[in-house]
């Protein structure tokens, strides 16, 4: 908040703590200012109590992108598998050919991370009444917004944070502002949704893309709490993660991580690692 | 003879009793290699056994006399990697035995008929998830009783409580058989709060039921099963915000309250739709009498007709069971018995480990995540 030069009034988006949006007691003991909860989640709630035909439409979407998500996640797990398999091959003899394999194998799993994209972007394109433009809820959020300095956007369940400022439609809005965002917060400024966790109580482990993001951060998919939930000093997943999401830069977010931006520039980064595609991790710096 | 011994028993031919007190000082007994354990025993005596509680070795092995004072005692057990077993001493002296737990080795496993001593075979190692994390929240857990005219008395339960509680969420409900033998030896509540702070399990809420007369209650009685059907559930369901359907009730237990775990679900079937089910007592009789004792009389007239209809006691099972149990025979012969009629998903994991509560608390988070998974892809915080 120092370096950005903001000091509150300040605006929150909670919405990805679900029902425990607007508990702020803590995050406004950190930040020393009153903060606003814009209570997307418990405003979402109560349009769709008053508007069946919302709910319809909404869990009709909802399905749609679940059974999408699965279809590629089938997918996803064999385009992998066989990644991993090539990586298993000795090289010798004839490397050239094996190196060969192994990029194609790479493009395909890209291939289909794009065509997912594509996908769920048009499943939304296809339920534009889902966004509610001229509510006057929507009007109450922008007096919010526009009265706040920045905007704080916390972390939670991704998905339900992700709609909710769709379904309000405030990304316009909150780029007029300095926003400080964290965990799932900032996965949901940035371009693509990375889902990610090396190693679950269950599955492979595979990392997925749930869907675009915002996209007002560029060139960088954040990965909060890599440390606990990736193997860092696995250099063949690291190297395999950073060439697949590549032109994208991978970038751990910890505790104390920062990495600060205007307009489409890094201006600072500290305690932020990216991924390299050769399996290391290396401290982001602005020039990235 | 492995290394240390030779150089014990050096140590006790040559140096004296202060040299070997500083020996025992500074090693770890049992001594763990590779390809098995062995056991140490310091202390006059006539005989000394190891009693253990793996199915397939003679449950009483005999120690040898490293000296011939026979005051140092040895023995070796090939125990297979990842191996964790139970034990206590049988030393012998004047003709009587006396069962201790083995002086030299500080891990001990409790259950509600004492203690035993741990020894953790070459790859063991107790999962961190069953160890506490300060960083994560910790549930509550309350007392409650509840009237039952099934058994015309007051019933006493514990109710565990996620952290971070909301009276505006649902929640799944999972039942524990035995539950408060699952908190003191299982590690429960450690368990469930490290597992929901992962967002490895969604936050739950966990019924610790506890039966007054469990051998009678948990051998397929239907009083029981009602109970927890009948009352239970739809006591649990109007005073606390439940998601109230089957695929978010589970029922769980271990040795009998495995039995009374099934028995309920299929007594009362399309109620609960989650079963963990570990070291079940399922003893059945295709022919013949039961040999097991009167006890297990209504466990094997169940588990005969459940064999004979299965019926769909629940969507998904998840069956745990130890290698080294007398029960693993049973548990193995009723995972495709579950599976033939394709109406269920059915896991089923096994352990090198005995019929114990450390065993039952390993298995968690394999049934838990898969029974009832978690958050962890969707929530970042």
């Amino acid at each position: 908040m120092n370096e950005l030069g903001v000091s509150g009034p300040l605006c929150a988006i909670t919405a990805g703590w679900q029902e425990r949006e607007g508990e702020l007691e803590e995050l406004c003991s950190h930040v020393g200012c009153e903060v606003i909860d814009l209570e997307l989640y418990q405003r979402a709630d109560g349009l769709f109590r008053a508007d069946q035909k919302l709910v319809e439409e909404h869990r009709s979407r909802q399905e749609k992108l679940i059974r999408l998500q699965r279809l590629y996640r089938i997918r996803l797990h064999y385009a992998l598998e066989a990644v991993r398999a090539l990586n298993r091959e000795e090289s010798a003899p004839q490397p050239s050919l094996l190196r060969s394999e192994r990029q194609a194998a790479l493009n395909a799993v890209r291939a289909l991370d794009r065509r997912h994209l594509r996908r769920v972007v048009k499943v939304h394109q296809q339920n534009p009444e889902l966004r509610l433009r001229n509510s006057h809820v929507r009007n109450e959020l922008e007096e919010i917004i526009t009265a706040s300095q920045a905007v704080l956007v916390a972390g939670g369940h991704i998905a339900t944070l992700l709609n909710r400022i769709r379904l309000f439609d405030l990304k316009d809005l909150i780029s007029q502002r300095p926003v400080i965002a964290w965990s799932a917060g900032a996965m949901a400024m940035s371009e693509h949704i990375l889902l990610f966790h090396d190693c679950p109580p269950q599955g492979a482990g595979d990392a997925e893309l749930l869907e675009t993001g915002l996209g007002l951060v560029e060139g960088v998919v954040p990965l909060p709490n890599a440390r606990s939930r990736l193997l860092l000093d696995d250099r063949e997943r690291v190297g395999r993660l950073a060439r697949r999401m590549k032109p994208m830069v991978c970038a751990t977010l910890e505790q104390g991580s920062l990495l600060h931006w205007r307009q489409s520039r890094l201006l600072a980064a500290r305690r932020s690692w990216r991924l390299t595609s050769d399996g290391k991790v290396r401290p982001i710096q602005p020039a990235d | 003879m492995n290394p240390l011994l030779e150089q014990l028993k050096h140590i006790k031919e040559k140096d004296g009793e202060k040299a070997l007190d500083a020996f025992f000082e500074n090693h770890h007994f049992p001594i763990v290699e590779e390809d098995g354990v062995t056991f140490v025993y310091r202390g006059e005596a006539d005989e000394v056994h190891l009693q253990h509680w793996i199915y397939g070795l003679p449950s009483s092995q005999r120690f040898q006399a490293l000296d011939a004072d026979k005051d140092l005692w040895h023995l070796h057990l090939e125990l297979p990697k990842g191996s964790r077993i139970e034990y206590k001493f049988n030393v012998v002296k004047d003709g009587e035995g006396r069962w201790i737990e083995d002086p030299l080795n500080d891990l001990k496993a409790f259950d509600p008929f004492g203690a035993n001593s741990v020894c953790r075979a070459y790859g063991y190692t107790p999962p961190a998830w069953t160890q506490p994390d300060p960083d994560a929240r910790p549930g509550v857990i309350d007392d409650i009783s509840l009237p039952s005219k099934v058994f015309g008395a007051e019933r006493r339960f514990k109710l565990y409580l996620p952290a971070r509680y909301r009276k505006t969420r649902r929640y799944p409900l999972l039942i524990v058989h035995d539950g408060t033998d699952y908190l003191r030896y299982a590690s429960l509540k450690t368990v469930l709060d490290n597992l929901i702070h992962r967002l490895e399990i969604p936050a739950m809420v966990v019924a610790l039921t506890h039966s007054p007369d469990r051998l009678a209650e948990y051998a397929a009685d239907p009083r029981h099963a009602d109970h927890l059907a009948q009352e239970l559930v739809p006591y649990l369901e109007k005073r606390l915000p439940l998601i109230g359907r089957p695929e978010a009730r589970g029922l769980m237990g271990a040795s009998f309250g495995a039995v009374a775990s099934l028995h309920a679900a299929w007594a009362h079937q399309n109620t609960f739709g989650r079963l963990l089910l570990q070291s079940g007592s399922f003893a059945f009789s295709d022919i013949g009498q039961n040999w097991r004792g009167p006890v297990f009389d209504p466990v094997v007239q169940f588990m005969n007709r459940f064999r004979k209809d299965p019926g769909r006691p629940s969507r998904k099972i998840f069956i745990t069971c130890g290698i080294y149990e007398s029960l693993i025979y049973e548990n193995r012969s009723l995972v495709p018995l579950l599976q033939e009629s394709g109406l269920m998903q059915v896991r089923y994991r096994e352990a090198r480990d005995g019929h114990n509560w450390e065993n039952w608390r390993d298995r968690l988070r394999d049934a838990l995540s898969w029974l009832f998974p978690g958050p962890l892809w969707m929530i970042y915080e």
